[in-house]
């Protein structure tokens, strides 16, 4: 606990292939912070709390606005198709027609609309979930089956930082809009990758991705030992650090399908990942 | 023709090394890698690139501060957070709406069109392949899936092949459902974890909000052979038929490593048995 001094730090794991990791580092590094705040942002495929297993307290609906036309004050001048970019509003024949699944909540056709005709209803986005486990405050979002939108839940999972505590955030993989909700402005990216060539591509993308975030970051290598040289050549070529390499491990890959942290299955892991924590804060202080 | 897209929910649960294996067992499939975020599928069947197409989609704004007069009505109106008090938009917040630019009396909003990304129509040793690059942090991955599949669908129609396999990506959202609409079948590749699991459940529902059959496959299935049952329980009950489980095999990764696809690799490894009854289920099902 002596880092409660320290500005409370936001890390979050990342990586461009999914299935890589990230959920079994980004469970075992917020355990071994002591107090910290785990908040899974993968809201397509959440997980954390399979291995957190948290006590949830309470669930709130997110929601996002859409435009509810009154039809009588509708004179159909079709500025509100005009503005939308998105086709989530058109006039057809005599009616005005709303597609809520492609809107994205701009105000647009609400501000544009000259016969004050529109006001804001709601669609359901996702749940958010929070709870607490083993003294670690637990967060996570679920997206509604059906629905596209990921990144505005994810905005709202972020919401619920408490910023008193280390905070680390699982992310999405991939490379686009969610992934960039989920880890602009933290503090540090860890990604998570495999010594593959899959695991290569996808990570020389999400290095693309933190660097035009200017985020600084490093390395875990996990199943290590499955594959070849190449993540770890790219990583000293890149001149990021390797902050830990995970071999493969048949035990570990049950207890993972079982959903046990790593650090509570494997006592002796406890240390690597505290290690981790406290290498992370050298980083990021060193960057100040 | 009839497309078949590989999804799973969860990353990492072995799609792309399926389709690799698929399109060497497949009649004279077209191929489309509808990962557009992190498309890996390449890697293994090093296309020739025939054609390459820009992808544009969407708009982003910035600000002509010259033409700027501070009235800060922009400001007011975003609601995406991506206008700064100095009047500079940051194009990762900015969700290309057109509401300052729209309503900027002074006209000091440009808002043009994204390069988003490149898709490419493409030779590979098992027949055409549609791919494509999402660029870094881009919006409108959906948009670009479609494009792909479209193309693949279109090379089938007019070359006369029967079937398009299609590598798609993880999650439940936006590019996955852009991925499955009005596909002949899904494939769901899942793993016995409890998060393969959970997030198989999931993407057998979105599946089915779209209605698209899906089709379930276990990899790996020996490695918690409770969870197996249990996944085999769930496809009963949910009346998905599961058209097969593969063996853990240390032959996958390695095929992968070297570029090849499983039977390229080592034709006598455990898992291309499994995977040879899987596909033949799989065509019966597609019937």
């Amino acid at each position: 606990m002596k880092y409660r001094n320290f500005k409370k730090m936001i890390i979050s794991v990342a990586s461009g292939k999914g299935g890589t990791g990230k959920t079994t580092v980004a469970t075992s590094l917020a355990l071994s912070i002591g107090g910290a705040q785990l908040l899974d942002c993968d809201v397509e495929a959440p997980n954390s709390h399979l291995f957190v297993r948290p006590v949830f307290e309470g669930e709130d609906t997110v929601t996002m606005p859409v435009p509810r036309v009154d039809e009588d004050k509708c004179t159909l001048c079709g500025e509100c198709e005009a503005i939308c970019q998105f086709n989530a509003i058109v006039t057809i024949a005599d009616t005005v027609m709303t597609f809520p699944e492609l809107c994205h909540g701009c105000g647009g056709c609400q501000a544009a609309c000259p016969a004050g005709a529109i006001d804001e209803g709601k669609r359901t986005i996702g749940t958010i979930q929070h709870g607490r486990s083993n003294g670690l405050d637990f967060v996570h979002g679920r997206i509604r089956i059906g629905e596209a939108m990921a990144p505005p839940l994810i905005r709202q999972v972020r919401s619920r930082i408490n910023l008193d505590v280390v905070a680390v955030i699982d992310a999405p993989p991939g490379t686009s809009c969610p992934v960039i909700a989920a880890i602009q402005d933290t503090d540090f990216v860890v990604l998570v990758t495999e010594p593959t060539p899959f695991g290569l591509n996808d990570l020389e993308l999400a290095v693309e991705t933190v660097k035009i975030l200017k985020i600084p970051s490093g390395i875990i290598i996990n199943r290590s030992d499955i594959g070849d040289g190449r993540v770890a050549e790219y990583a000293a070529r890149e001149n990021i650090p390797v902050l830990m390499e995970i071999p493969y491990d048949r035990k570990i890959a049950e207890a993972y399908s079982r959903g046990e942290p790593v650090v509570q299955a494997f006592p002796q892991w406890r240390r690597r990942f505290a290690g981790l924590y406290e290498e992370i804060e050298k980083l990021v202080a060193g960057r100040k | 023709m009839k497309e078949l897209v590989v999804i799973s929910g969860k990353g990492g649960s072995g799609k792309t090394s399926m389709v690799a294996a698929l399109a060497q067992l497949a009649q004279n499939p077209v191929l489309c890698d509808a990962d557009v975020d992190a498309a890996d599928l390449h890697l293994i069947l090093s296309p020739r690139v025939v054609e390459s197409h820009e992808f544009m989609a969407g708009h982003t704004a910035s600000i002509d501060l010259e033409k700027c007069n501070g009235c800060g009505k922009c400001l007011e109106l975003c609601r995406f957070g991506a206008i700064s008090e100095d009047f500079v938009v940051d194009p990762l917040d900015c969700e290309g709406c057109g509401v300052c630019y729209y309503f900027c009396e002074q006209e000091a909003v440009n808002f043009p069109e994204n390069l988003s990304g490149h898709w490419y129509i493409s030779e590979s040793r098992f027949g055409p392949m549609v791919h494509a690059r999402l660029g870094i942090a881009e919006e409108n991955s959906g948009k670009l899936v479609v494009q792909v599949r479209q193309n693949a669908a279109k090379i089938a129609d007019s070359n006369g092949h029967e079937l398009v396999v299609t590598d798609g990506p993880p999650g439940v959202g936006c590019p996955v459902i852009a991925a499955i609409g009005g596909a002949a079948g899904v494939l769901i590749v899942t793993e016995p974890s409890l998060s393969g699991v959970h997030d198989m459940e999931r993407v057998v529902e979105l599946a089915r909000h779209f209605s698209v059959p899906p089709m379930i496959c276990i990899n790996k299935y020996d490695l918690n052979d409770s969870i197996t049952e249990d996944i085999r329980k769930f496809a009963e009950e949910k009346e998905v038929p599961c058209v097969g489980q593969i063996p853990f095999d240390p032959a996958v990764t390695k095929s992968m490593v070297h570029a090849q696809t499983l039977f390229e690799y080592d034709p006598q490894a455990p898992a291309c048995d499994a995977v040879r009854a899987l596909w033949e289920r799989v065509e019966k099902t597609l019937e």
